[in-house]
């Protein structure tokens, strides 16, 4: 029984079951707030239960599963383009779902005592729960349609949160972020359509796409020009050099919950779709790609910890870390190998839980502050002595110190491109590679002059007695426990997330040392 | 090959499988003290000394159990030991037979003959679990992360270091830190770093090396910058803690070239085991060694990346001298010796022609004697006086006398620990300065027992015989196998002109130092007074061993003694007929040499003295001279300026590197980001929405005003943000891009 309904109908659920959520929102007036926050909280708590007995369940599948499409649906959707309600998990998607399930609730305990102006809770969390249903579907879609339906569904209600809910300059902002992705999805839209017009036109289905790719002997030229569409779709999304120029507006001006969302699991829809999709069903187009992938790869991670350097606002030099941090993310997959793919996904998800972490406690500094400028701020240690600890430990985390879950994203990434697979220069990838250890010096570099600019010294006078500066909050507590205790126990027992990943990650490395031969 | 595995033979003693427990102990006693010392009102030293005694205890049960083992091993045995199981590589392969022969021609030869019978350790005792796998377990070629513990006569060696230093340590801090602001805070951080130290010293996996280097590296920034409230405590934090990343990204590339090279592992008896066999080829062995030799020099504080060492004398003194003296600072030290094949046959060490680590390890040594003259901080003067002695133990490393560096790291944790407690006691009484010069001076006659274990102390690090330093600084001087009749690995004089230099240097600058501490006339204010128990009884501890801990090591030939409890080190530390470990050479002792590095130190000791007592005769406060050398000639004042400016490294540092990154380098990619790349995206913008207008003024009339009104990017009020979602630009700018996107798609379909 157990099994069959997981099967039958777990992931569907789980998918929609915040749209019900949403929908239950909109009867309720908008001025009981509360009604509101407790439907919210309840409907991600009970997605996240839905969803946490399917990741345990597949946990206990064990690991001969874990490469295999597990609680597979197949229905038919749309069927004059054979488009079809396919979704399943395996083990590179599971751990980007967990991550999914555990971010939004936190977002919304958050959210509790801290709704951005103008207010309208309603609204805000409404919204919340529909970028839940966007992010949850792109992670479980095995169907091209489905996966662009569900990643497309992420952009307006982000594009509403930045734009309503945020700083000064949020219209720019807000624009800024949609035009962007919407760019990067029209390509990535006209590549899908050519896949599936060059293999035939009998399916969007992704393995069955990745086969089609081999038995119609689809030629190379033609893939490579497929892949260059998804490149920019999936590459704005990350973000890579040089299309990162959006983001760090977009997280600056966006509430903080904006950014938490946006940082922890909307970035990742871009890497995961490398991985998922572009790899998965064009691995000779992917071996050609690479050494480029690899170097814009390498830029970003030099260009981003530079762009950090430069910052004066703590939120900005966040979201400009981001950029560092996919770096690394993206040279693991550059690399096309097992080490390098194992550590981009472990990657994603230390950077969703670091990066997380570190916009909720930038949030709350705001908050109390009133002001994220770096020379204004100073002895939070004093001020507020847990949130420094706090602070401390996610920089140290960010800034990949092992023991912490930041360094298996950062160090085996490195470790691949010593030797990337086959038909990828080597010389080329080993100077990507002490390219990248260099990036970690200057990584130490902004997050420790960070950490020495807000945490230690001393308040400054304007802020000595301010009774609005208060310790961490039980709210932020609830919120925040859970990312760190997670920062650490991955820290310690990566084989949590790298024996699930390891199994479906050598399946398509095989497939790209056939390719590369 | 005479074929015989040591687990046929002698059992392994079942104790080293819960060796893991000494860290896991600390590690206990870090989160207690930081969960839950203050909810339950315990003092923290209440946890966290108990918890390093054990742990010391422990240590030496697990060390007695190690040389009984290897007795039994070294007895049983007739012949070479592979430690992988597989074929004995000793002496068999392409490296090692050109090692064994370049020995053979130097000296006594490569190996056990200088000293009678072949010896045979017992292979490293691992036990271990896989932490994670990668492409599959390792029998279906992917490979096994394994994390465990490494028993080996060097990491149960650290073990009995480490945990004796930190529990003196521990002790001594109850009274020194009493009453600090954050005493729980640095309570649970000694617990932290030395249950990281400790994981590290006992990784059987080079990974789990890097996991371990990385962690007491940030618990060192942590206590050096443990009154952060302060600019200059937080500066010196962070100078240490990037010093060291630089000197990391050598760690990282170096260990991934091994993981390569040795087969995709990160097991360092394979490792070392697949250096001397000849599967990981020369050439990459060189280039992962200079490689790691970066970390062992921010690590280790070796000429050019020491300058963090006396900055991080900013931290507490017990800290300094657990931290920064007497264990992480031989990390590096240690790291060369975990992958000795690696360096000994990377850089031909046998061989006799110089090779970068003997040569870093020469200037190190040196070049930091010289500063530690210029220092009037007593702190510095011991932190350049620990860059000193780390420059010897990596030379010693480098010219192949592996026994002697390690006994000199033995030996110098104990008196240089000596040294910076003593410091301690003395800033206590004088009202926490350090500075000789003006508030120092005569102490003697207020504190006796903290004067007299300073000058036992100072005495062993001069190396005057007999006390502890003299027998370990000889044996590297002797391995240099310059002096004639010493024999060795090879003849290296440039290393051993360095350490006769920096011999004669040490002596002359702790001469100095006590000159200006303890002699002379008190400069300071108020009466010092002598320190309590808790910090004179760990100091009288430490003077003791540096006056003793020198015999374990003693030649063999020594009379009467050597004998008896002579070669300790060579017989429990050494790995000897493993597959593991290269075929070393020995040096013979020498008689002549001792007396002559002994009347070098003396001399520079006595020409120091007799500087100061003129001085003293002159003038009863004065501390220089004036109107001497330097004022009279202009290249001694130049040299003066060099040293008092460290070399300028650090205006290089700071000033030129990091200031350059963080300021003009930095700034031309933000500029480059908001003007080029952005500007070019706003142009971008820009240009769709003049062609949008184009297009819709002359395809749909009935479009443009909506368009018109919605371009800027000013407008605030969220409900217009809505309206013009509502309206105009996103609706405009999504039909376009649909618009493109289906032509391109059409394109596609047909050109391809």
């Amino acid at each position: 029984m157990e099994q069959s309904f997981l099967a039958d109908y777990g992931i569907t659920l789980m998918v929609f079951l915040p749209l019900v959520g949403a929908a239950i929102m909109m009867m309720v007036p908008g001025k009981n707030e509360e009604a509101h926050k407790t439907i919210a909280l309840a409907t991600t708590v009970i997605t996240g239960i839905i969803g946490g007995w399917m990741v345990v369940d597949f946990y206990r599948l064990g690991s001969a599963k874990w490469s295999e499409l597990s609680y597979l649906i197949d229905r038919p959707w749309i069927n004059i383009i054979n488009a079809r309600y396919t979704v399943a998990v395996d083990g590179i998607s599971v751990p980007l779902i967990a991550l999914t399930l555990l971010v939004v609730p936190l977002v919304i305990v958050y959210s509790w005592n801290h709704i951005p102006q103008p207010g309208n809770t309603k609204a805000f969390l409404m919204l919340t729960l529909v970028l839940h249903t966007g992010m949850l579907g792109s992670f479980v879609a095995q169907d091209l349609v489905l996966f662009f339906v569900f990643f497309e569904v992420v952009l307006l209600p982000m594009y509403f949160m930045i734009g309503v809910w945020g700083g000064e300059n949020r219209l720019y902002a807000a624009i800024k972020f949609f035009l962007f992705t919407l760019f990067g999805s029209a390509l990535m839209l006209v590549s899908f359509l050519a896949l599936y017009w060059v293999t035939g036109g009998t399916t969007f289905n992704m393995v069955g796409l990745a086969e089609a790719v081999q038995s119609n002997d689809v030629k190379l030229s033609t893939q490579v020009l497929i892949f260059a569409g998804m490149f920019l779709g999936f590459g704005i999304k990350v973000p890579m050099f040089p299309f990162h120029t959006w983001l760090p507006d977009a997280h600056t001006q966006a509430p903080t919950q904006g950014s938490v969302i946006l940082a922890a699991v909307l970035l990742k829809l871009g890497t995961y779709g490398f991985i998922r999709i572009a790899i998965q069903i064009l691995p000779e187009a992917s071996i050609k790609w690479a050494p480029w992938i690899g170097l814009l790869a390498v830029i970003g991670i030099i260009y981003g910890a530079l762009g950090c350097l430069a910052q004066t606002d703590m939120k900005r030099l966040i979201a400009f870390s981001s950029v560092a941090h996919m770096g690394y993310v993206m040279l693991g997959i550059a690399t096309m190998t097992d080490f390098g793919l194992n550590a981009a996904i472990f990657g994603m998800v230390a950077h969703g839980l670091i990066t997380g972490l570190l916009f909720f406690v930038a949030g709350s500094i705001k908050e109390r502050y009133h002001t994220l400028e770096i020379k204004r701020l100073g002895g939070l240690l004093i001020s507020a002595p847990r949130m420094g600890w706090i602070l401390g430990l996610a920089t140290m985390a960010s800034l990949g110190l092992p023991g912490l879950a930041g360094f298996w994203g950062e160090f085996p990434a490195i470790l691949a491109a010593y030797s990337p697979q086959e038909g990828i220069s080597v010389g080329l990838f080993r100077v990507y590679m002490v390219v990248a250890a260099i990036g970690t010096v200057l990584a130490a570099g902004y997050l420790l002059w960070l950490l020495q600019r807000t945490a230690f010294g001393r308040p400054s006078e304007e802020f000595e007695n301010d009774p609005a500066i208060t310790d961490v909050v039980p709210t932020e507590w609830i919120a925040w426990v859970p990312l760190l205790a997670l920062i650490v126990l991955l820290g310690f027992v990566p084989g949590l997330i790298f024996d699930m990943t390891d199994g479906p990650v050598t399946v398509l490395t095989d497939a790209l040392a056939a390719a590369g031969k | 090959m005479n074929l015989l595995l040591a687990a046929e033979a002698v059992a392994v003693p079942t104790v080293f499988n819960y060796v893991w427990l000494i860290p896991a102990v600390m590690a206990a006693s870090f989160l207690f003290i930081l969960f839950f010392s203050k909810r339950l009102s315990i003092k923290p030293h209440l946890v966290g000394v108990p918890a390093v005694v054990g742990s010391f205890l422990f240590a030496l049960v697990i060390a007695f159990s190690w040389i009984g083992y290897n007795g039994d091993v070294n007895e049983a045995q007739a012949g070479p030991i592979s430690c992988a199981g597989g074929e004995v590589a000793v002496g068999g392969s392409n490296h090692d037979t050109e090692a064994a022969a370049e020995g053979e021609g130097e000296g006594e030869g490569g190996g056990e003959s200088g000293h009678g019978e072949q010896r045979f350790s017992p292979c490293p005792v691992v036990n271990d679990v896989t932490w994670f796998q990668n492409g599959g377990p390792a029998s279906e070629g992917g490979s096994d992360i394994t994390v465990g513990t490494l028993v080996d006569g060097q990491s149960v060696l650290l073990l009995v270091v480490v945990t004796f230093i930190s529990g003196l340590v521990h002790v001594y801090s109850t009274d020194y830190v009493a009453g600090d602001r954050r005493y729980t805070h640095y309570f649970a951080f000694l617990s932290l770093f030395t249950a990281s130290m400790l994981f590290m010293v006992l990784s059987s996996s080079t990974l789990q090396l890097i996991v371990g280097w990385e962690l007491v590296g940030v618990c060192s920034f942590a206590l050096i910058g443990h009154w952060w409230e302060e600019k200059p405590n937080s500066d010196a934090a962070l100078k240490a803690f990037l010093t060291n990343r630089v000197g990391d990204i050598g760690l990282l590339v170096g260990m991934i070239i091994l993981y390569f090279g040795a087969g995709k592992t990160f097991d360092i008896v394979a490792i070392n085991e697949a250096a001397i066999s000849g599967a990981i080829s020369k050439n990459t062995l060189l280039v992962a060694g200079l490689f790691l030799m970066a970390a062992v020099m921010s690590k280790s504080g070796q000429f050019i990346l020491h300058t963090w060492l006396p900055d991080a004398m900013a931290g507490p003194t017990p800290v300094s001298a657990l931290i920064h003296a007497a264990t992480m600072v031989v990390a590096g030290i240690y790291l060369i010796g975990r992958l000795y094949a690696v360096f000994f046959i990377g850089f031909g060490i046998s061989g006799g022609t110089l090779n970068a680590m003997a040569l870093i390890g020469g200037i190190t040594t040196v070049g930091a004697g010289a500063l530690a003259f210029v220092q009037d901080d007593i702190k510095k003067v011991l932190a350049y006086s620990t860059v000193s002695q780390l420059g010897y133990m990596v030379l010693a490393l480098g010219v192949g006398a592996y026994t002697a560096a390690f006994f000199h790291l033995f030996t110098h944790a104990i008196f240089k620990a000596a040294l910076f407690l003593g410091a301690g006691s003395v800033s206590h009484a004088c009202h926490h300065s350090f500075d000789m010069k003006k508030d120092m001076g005569g102490l003697r006659k207020f504190m006796p027992k903290t004067f007299w274990t300073f000058v036992i102390a100072s005495g062993a690090l001069a190396g005057i015989p007999p006390l502890a330093g003299f027998w370990s600084k000889d044996e590297i001087l002797v391995g240099a196998g310059a002096f004639p009749g010493t024999g060795g690995n090879g003849t290296y004089w440039v290393p051993f002109i360095f350490g006769m230099i920096a011999a004669g240097m040490t002596a002359g600058y702790m001469v100095r130092v006590i000159w200006l501490t303890f002699f002379g006339e008190y400069r300071g204010h108020e009466t010092p007074h002598e320190s309590g128990p808790l910090i004179t009884t760990p100091l009288i501890i430490l003077a003791f061993g540096a006056v003793f801990a020198g015999l374990f090591n003693i030649p063999e030939g020594f009379p009467v003694l050597g004998s008896r409890i002579g070669e300790k080190f060579i017989r429990w530390v050494e790995p000897s007929g493993i597959s593991s470990f290269p075929t070393i050479g020995h040096a013979k002792p020498s008689v002549a040499l001792a007396l002559l590095a002994t009347i070098i130190g003396l001399a520079t000791g006595l020409l120091v003295w007799t500087y100061y007592s003129k001085l003293y005769a002159k003038d009863k406060l004065a501390t220089e001279v004036t109107g001497g050398l330097r004022d009279k000639n202009r290249l001694a004042r130049a040299g003066h300026k060099l040293l008092v400016e460290k070399y300028y490294l650090d205006h290089l540092y700071t000033g030129v590197i990091a200031g350059g990154t963080k300021g003009p380098v930095a700034r031309a990619a933000y500029w480059f980001n908001q003007n080029v790349l952005d500007g070019i995206i706003n142009a971008a913008g820009t240009g769709s929405t003049i062609i949008g207008r184009f297009v819709y003024r002359f395809i749909d009339q009935g479009a443009i005003d909506g368009a018109v009104n919605a371009s800027g990017f000013g407008a605030e009020s969220s409900g217009e943000v809505l309206r013009k979602v509502q309206s105009g630009k996103i609706r405009q700018y999504a039909t376009l891009m649909f618009a493109a996107a289906a032509l391109l798609a059409a394109v596609f379909i047909v050109a391809v």
